[in-house]
């Protein structure tokens, strides 16, 4: 099962400035990884909430990450960019969160919803992918035998 | 370093009130869900989650909480929510949580809704 897909071609990092992490599979690291969404957040200004909303994504796709994707290294590689356009000059945030496990396709899992939750299967969640892509402006992934790569942009 | 999520419970007649405090993952969720199961089993017909001193509520800390939502009305019981930041709140909104428990802005608000239904 090697596959690639893209959700939202088109995102770039031209001229952005980086900072790069490697957090371990361990609890809780997704939430010392949301310290650097946070500097970097209030460094371009961005405002409160939609830090919150930058976090939460973060968290989700390393939690995907940790329970799905058997990374061969046991770790996680983060990458965080702040930018801007080069048309309308608005700057963003990106993560990119990048794993060496098996891959996986996106496009088979099925949308949550909650009358699922309430049969009680609690491993059948999914919601991850669902919260990222609805607190995000733009989401694109990639993911083969490789390993999976999530990129995530917010603007300001 | 732990962020893992301290619980506080007040007891208001048949009205339970919980306050978190750090971050619902895994182990802040089944906290939580421990501590309603034994507020329920006590009697008590309604729980107010106070989430004031929580900023991050991941998926598998929401779908315990939908569990908690599925126990409160197997006995016909009220489970509402204050307090909640707006990326919590529109995370709650996006999972469906917000279609069967009731949020409110305030904790007397919450209270008095509970307080009327309970």
């Amino acid at each position: 099962m090697a596959q690639r897909n893209s959700v939202s071609p088109g995102l770039t990092a031209a001229g952005s400035r980086e900072i790069s992490l490697t957090i371990p599979v361990a609890p809780e690291m997704e939430i010392v990884a949301t310290a650097q969404v946070a500097a970097l957040g209030e460094y371009i200004g961005m405002g409160r909430d939609k830090i919150d909303e930058v976090k939460l994504a973060l968290v989700e796709a390393c939690i995907n990450a940790f329970e799905h994707s058997g990374t061969r290294d046991e770790r996680l590689h983060l990458t965080f960019r702040i930018g801007k356009d080069d048309d309308e000059g608005r700057q963003w945030l990106e993560v990119e969160v990048f794993d060496q496990g098996r891959g996986f396709d996106h496009s088979r899992i099925e949308t949550p919803s909650i009358e699922k939750s309430f049969t009680g299967d609690r491993k059948k969640r999914g919601w991850g992918l669902q919260i990222i892509k609805s607190l995000m402006d733009g989401v694109s992934i990639s993911s083969g035998d490789w390993g999976t790569r999530i990129l995530m942009r917010k603007y300001k | 370093m732990s962020e893992a999520c301290k619980i506080s419970v007040e007891r208001r007649g048949e009205v339970a009130l919980l306050h978190t405090d750090g971050y619902i993952n895994n182990q802040g969720g089944e906290e939580i869900a421990r501590e309603a199961y034994s507020q329920l089993d006590s009697g008590a017909r309604a729980i107010v989650l106070n989430l004031e001193k929580t900023r991050i509520v991941n998926s598998i800390g929401i779908s315990i909480l939908i569990e908690v939502l599925e126990k409160v009305m197997d006995k016909k019981g009220v489970l509402a929510f204050c307090h909640l930041t707006p990326t919590i709140d529109k995370t709650f909104r996006i999972m469906g949580l917000a279609q069967y428990a009731q949020i409110f802005s305030t904790q007397e608000q919450a209270l008095q809704a509970v307080a009327a239904k309970a």
